[in-house]
């Protein structure tokens, strides 16, 4: 049965693997000398002074290859389920073959588990080195940015359950709609609105977020309006190295939020001088906005007369929290793959005879 | 009598249309049964019930003693070319030999490799590009090679041309007279199974119209002719099928030993076609009462 399932494979393992091969080649041909700049630039920036202009100076190399890999990687899911996991049986039910191999003497449920076993596992390995080759090769661009969490479903571990997901996905629409094309189409349609809701809805939520309490200090705030509403203390986004910042609120005691009408009875000085000094005013800028030089005792009065009520509250996931969330991520898609799977089972064992 | 397909009130239900109800049959042991009804009698859904592509609604169906398809060893003792004959189009002939030997424990790769010979068919070429006639012979190839005690055929020469279901026929007796294996075999066409069964079942709507080796069907019925009557006077033990009148004359087809001796009346032999399509337009009401059936000319 595994022959079987290894023949009907062969067209696309050929292509899998076409693709494995043209992005090694080209990752093993840039990887090393990304590697080296890195180690000549941003890695030794302290001796010289100038991190920031040495950081995007090195993410500016090789900007084409970073944008073609990491589509590559979020889209290799979708495609594993829509011309894998999609035609599997619906391929079958459609061209009748299933009469055929279904009267051999193997039973389908061997057939199936065969099936779903040799070309799930190919996916999942296919992906699993296409994400180990970006990952390597992104490594030295990744420490740049800082930003783990930017690139958190393009590197390491998740993309390997995104792909079992997107295969059980393909399967079970296969089984269920019988027709390879609409399969594949729902495949797709249900495949992104998972991943896009898991992302906003879930994945916040699989660990807690760490939460940062500072006091309130000029450096790390501004002041201005948003949308030309009233103006207001703003913190500015903390410099937390490879953090997923949720939040940053200035809250009280009661963890009641800091109002515009408090700081206006607060801080009538600093309103006035900002209404006064002109263009900021009345800036639609969402992020605070800096601080005129000629308000600026008026605003560091203001801000320590707020801060004697008010603390900054930070709502992050620090960067040692990433492996667990991958674990956690990658272990959900695979355990709603196995769910998938049952169905396909049950449905070609019952619903299809 | 041993049974290779017994079915007992089976039934089959898609929606709340009954593709199989309340079926009752026996297909004996060693013979080339020919199973033969209008369409929609339900043929289709009886065989794959046999070879467990469908599972029952209602009632129970046995094939070889065993529930159909209730494992490997069940699906092994049992051959099967379905309707249409599927077969993957992308994969060449030799990969359906491959395929056969790979999933089934008891393939005879000589049966196998000797049928394509004499079919003459290309190990490379793809079966896509297959007519239907080689298509047809492919699978029954695949069907005979697994080396199965009873091998179903589902329609397999409705598409055919007629040279094309020529020579299927003749393969297929070929076979049964080489492996000996027990036949049955759909279709809606009398001729073709008079070439290869010596046993019919005419099925119409899920019921059993009669069911009998070929010969002592043909011994058993009678065509009479005679003026324009009833036939009342019946001996027991004789039926009427099929009454038809026209201008001044009727014909019956009868079923029984006892003959009318009768000089008005002309008795002569019936043929398989007449006899088959006789049972397909009679009804039996079931209480062993005859209804006659008048087809106005």
């Amino acid at each position: 049965m595994t022959r079987l399932v290894w023949r009907q494979l062969r067209v696309q393992s050929i292509v899998a693997l076409g693709m494995l091969v043209v992005v090694a080649v080209v990752a093993v041909m840039t990887g090393p000398h990304l590697a080296h700049l890195y180690d000549t630039s941003v890695a030794t920036c302290g001796a010289r002074g100038d991190c920031l202009g040495a950081a995007s100076a090195f993410l500016r190399n090789d900007s084409t290859i970073r944008t073609w890999l990491g589509i590559l990687i979020l889209v290799i899911p979708g495609i594993i389920g829509m011309f894998w996991g999609a035609p599997l049986v619906a391929r079958e039910l459609e061209a009748g073959t299933h009469r055929l191999v279904w009267t051999q003497s193997v039973t389908r449920s061997r057939w199936l588990a065969t099936k779903l076993g040799v070309v799930g596992l190919t996916s999942v390995i296919i992906a699993g080195l296409l994400s180990l080759v970006v990952t390597w090769w992104g490594s030295p661009l990744d420490r740049a940015t800082a930003n783990i969490f930017g690139t958190f479903d393009e590197r390491n571990i998740v993309p390997i359950g995104y792909t079992a997901f997107a295969f059980g996905l393909g399967v079970t629409a296969g089984v269920i709609v019988r027709r390879t094309v609409p399969a594949m189409a729902s495949t797709l349609v249900a495949f992104v609105a998972v991943r896009l809701s898991f992302d906003r809805l879930v994945r916040p939520h699989l660990i807690s977020p760490t939460i940062h309490e500072l006091a309130l200090k000029p450096a790390s705030m501004g002041f201005g309006s948003a949308n030309n509403g009233p103006f207001t203390l703003m913190p500015n986004t903390p410099n937390i190295s490879n953090a997923w910042i949720y939040s940053t609120q200035i809250l009280d005691k009661a963890n009641h939020a800091l109002s515009s009408h408090f700081v206006a009875i607060t801080c009538p000085r600093l309103i006035a001088g900002m209404q006064s000094s002109g263009p900021s005013a009345g800036s639609s800028q969402v992020s605070g906005v800096r601080v005129p030089s000629g308000t600026q005792r008026a605003f560091q009065d203001c801000v320590s007369k707020v801060g004697g009520i008010f603390h900054e509250v930070v709502t992050y996931q620090p960067a040692n929290h990433y492996w667990s969330l991958q674990w956690y991520e990658m272990t959900v898609y695979i355990g709603a793959t196995f769910i998938l799977a049952s169905v396909s089972f049950w449905w070609v064992r019952r619903r299809l005879s | 009598m041993n049974a290779v397909l017994e079915a007992t009130a089976l039934g089959k239900r898609y929606g709340r249309r009954w593709a199989l109800s309340d079926c009752t049959i026996a297909i004996p042991e060693g013979k080339v049964v020919g199973l033969v009804g209008p369409n929609g009698a339900g043929k289709t859904t009886l065989l794959n019930l046999a070879v467990g592509l469908l599972t029952p609604t209602s009632g129970t169906v046995k094939v070889l003693g065993g529930r159909p398809a209730q494992g490997a060893e069940q699906l092994a003792r049992v051959g099967f070319v379905a309707q249409d004959t599927p077969t993957y189009a992308a994969l060449t002939v030799a990969d359906h030999l491959r395929l056969g030997a790979w999933l089934n424990p008891r393939w005879d790769n000589g049966v196998a490799k000797q049928r394509i010979e004499e079919i003459d068919l290309d190990g490379h070429q793809r079966v896509g590009s297959l007519s239907g006639g080689q298509r047809a012979q492919l699978a029954l190839t695949l069907a005979i090679a697994k080396r199965p005690e009873l091998l179903i055929l589902d329609e397999p020469v409705a598409s055919l041309d007629p040279l094309a279901r020529r020579e299927f026929l003749k393969s297929l007796s070929e076979i049964v007279s080489e492996h000996g294996v027990s036949v049955v075999l759909s279709s809606h066409l009398v001729a073709d199974l008079e070439r290869v069964c010596d046993y019919v079942v005419v099925l119409v709507a899920s019921r059993v119209q009669v069911a009998g080796g070929i010969d002592e069907l043909l011994l058993s019925h009678h065509c009479i002719t005679g003026p324009r009557r009833e036939l009342d006077n019946l001996p027991t033990g004789t039926q009427v099928i099929e009454s038809r009148h026209a201008d001044g004359q009727s014909t019956f087809l009868v079923r029984g030993a006892n003959l009318i001796v009768d000089p008005e009346w002309t008795i002569e032999k019936s043929n398989l076609e007449d006899i088959v399509l006789a049972y397909m337009g009679y009804s039996d009401a079931g209480t062993g009462s005859v209804t006659l059936k008048e087809l106005k000319s």
